[in-house]
């Protein structure tokens, strides 16, 4: 299954569909779906992320990236199918801000690697925190790309540990990125440096949770 | 023995002229500190040309930079298109809904005047001003976002990223929407009084697309653009990386490019000594963490890394300093300047580079 990986990544990366999805297929026809999701589709936008954060691998192609695989895993695992990722609860949202590129790229990448994900689309500090405990979630993830928007983090943290909510809070986007100290001053709970990124800290969450 | 005092003016034009001023020119991008110099909101603050002429005067007296900047917010040119601002109490104004809502509404767009445009009037006003006040001595550096990353605006980036792979002909007609408003629009600055434009690029970057689609797209676009526009342009990509194109980058014409804080100056003098003028590359983000001794540090390592035989302006990485950055922290970097910046800069050894 390694073998595929790379030429499924190359595919990705020089935004050629039609070769992808021919990949996926050959994939398909020796394993299940969620194996060739977890071993192929999660491994190449893996790499791809970590190129991203790299400087090798441009926005453009992880969000394109992230669009081609969402559509081919959801052609073969459609939201309803069991074998989908549905624990623990989560969301996305774009906090206090109007930037929702981040989140659509997150959003996408989460569902391509199997997991089902709540998208709040954009929210203020305290609709937020009423949303997270109304939906019992687990795990939240933050999207921002203002410093005003990052700061608002603490907010959001500091009122869901009042409220006795049992959620990790994963923030990502640009100010996290360039103060690596910033998550953990505004009392987050992991900070993601790309999409891959959060599909590994919501596994390793999940781990812990068990 | 010091160069003698030069004026902001001249002080500037030499650094750009790949020679040595009496000091590193200090480009404080500062706009959102200038409601704070008025005691006003952000809103209240962009809402006529004199608030923005007195804050910035005040501004440029407090914190000693060598430049005034006549930046009101990246929305105001949207706002010509058609769409909003939204103002935050706290940060920079944002872009309301877009004004693209589908690419078909490309097909009928109508390029719009700039003389009959209410908030573009308010920065010529500005810029007039600004002008009026300070005459040849200080520049003035004016704005205008590069036809290739205004779309992100009009049209919101993830449909703007799907025009550009899926749509070629469509995005061409945008491209050419927006090359004609971007150069009326640097050119009536410049007309007005502005010294040079800042021409915001952050979709050129290698971190937004790769190589090899800027140069078929965004690098041709600013070619174009920037050989109609009747004056000097400084490239910014707004934080995002520029080492991998700066060949492209060179090749557009422009005289300045603005620095991430995510690439070492070194890299870029380096690469660049000669070709082109770096600004940078202050980390506006960590800067609201900064204590003035870390100021002072962070802008010892810039001039350390860029500033000999000129070609260099210190400034920040994203062409506008957060509104959290502190009065202290600011003061305190135009002091290091004061003290580590002058020419000849003979304290510079090999240690001081790192």
């Amino acid at each position: 299954m390694d073998a595929f990986i790379k030429p499924f990544r190359d595919a990705l990366e020089s935004l050629d569909r039609a070769q992808a999805e021919d990949l996926f297929q050959r994939v398909l026809q020796q394993y299940s779906p969620l194996e060739a999701v977890e071993k192929v589709v999660l491994p190449a936008l893996e790499q791809i992320g970590t190129a991203w954060h790299e400087g090798s691998v441009a926005l453009s192609q992880v969000y394109m990236s992230g669009r081609f695989c969402e559509a081919l895993v959801d052609s073969v695992l459609p939201p309803s199918d069991p074998d989908r990722k549905h624990q623990p609860r989560s969301a996305i949202v774009v906090l206090s801000d109007y930037h929702d590129l981040g989140k659509r790229i997150v959003y996408s990448v989460m569902r391509a690697s199997g997991f089902e994900v709540f998208d709040y689309g954009r929210m203020d500090v305290n609709e937020l925190v009423e949303r997270a405990i109304a939906d019992h979630l687990r795990v939240l993830l933050i999207s921002v790309l203002i410093l005003p928007s990052a700061l608002k983090v603490r907010e959001v943290c500091t009122q869901l540990k009042a409220r006795g909510a049992d959620v990790k809070v994963v923030v990502g986007g640009a100010p996290f990125i360039f103060d690596d100290q910033l998550w953990r001053e505004v009392g987050a709970d992991a900070m993601g440096q790309s999409a891959s990124d959060a599909v590994a800290i919501v596994e390793r969450l999940m781990g812990e949770m068990q | 023995m010091n160069a003698p005092a030069m004026n902001s003016m001249q002080r500037t034009l030499t650094a750009l002229g790949q020679k040595e001023p009496d000091q590193v020119p200090l480009f404080l991008l500062t706009t959102l500190h200038g409601a704070k110099e008025l005691n006003l909101s952000i809103e209240d603050y962009f809402s006529s040309a004199e608030n923005v002429v007195e804050g910035q005067m005040r501004l440029l007296k407090k914190y000693r930079s060598d430049c005034l900047y006549a930046f009101f917010h990246a929305s105001i040119e949207t706002e010509a298109w058609g769409g909003s601002t939204i103002y935050l109490p706290d940060g920079p104004p944002l872009c309301g809904a877009p004004v693209i809502g589908k690419s078909q509404d490309i097909d009928t767009l109508q390029v719009p005047n700039i003389e009959s445009s209410a908030p573009l009037a308010k920065v010529l006003a500005t810029i007039r001003g600004l002008k009026q006040r300070v005459g040849d001595t200080v520049p003035i550096v004016g704005v205008a976002i590069s036809p290739f990353s205004l779309p992100v605006m009009q049209m919101g980036f993830h449909a703007y990223l799907e025009l550009i792979h899926e749509q070629p002909v469509r995005f061409e007609k945008l491209m050419q929407a927006n090359e004609a408003f971007t150069v009326a629009w640097a050119n009536a600055q410049l007309e007005a009084g502005a010294t040079a434009i800042c021409y915001f690029d952050p979709v050129a970057s290698t971190t937004i697309v790769p190589r090899a689609l800027y140069q078929g797209t965004g690098m041709r676009v600013a070619q174009r653009t920037i050989a109609k526009i009747k004056g000097p342009t400084a490239m910014h990509l707004a934080s995002g990386r520029g080492l991998g194109i700066v060949n492209d980058i060179i090749s557009t014409g422009t005289a300045v490019i603005g620095v991430s804080a995510q690439e070492d100056l070194a890299e870029w003098k380096q690469a660049t000594t000669g070709r082109i003028n770096l600004l940078g590359n202050l980390n506006g983000v960590e800067m609201r963490r900064w204590t003035p001794e870390e100021a002072q540090k962070q802008v010892k390592l810039a001039i350390a890394k860029a500033a000999r035989g000129g070609g260099f302006i210190l400034g920040d990485n994203h062409g506008e300093i957060p509104w959290q950055v502190s009065e202290e922290v600011l003061l305190a970097i135009g002091d290091a300047v004061q003290r580590w910046g002058r020419y000849p800069l003979s304290w510079i050894t090999e240690e001081a580079c790192n």
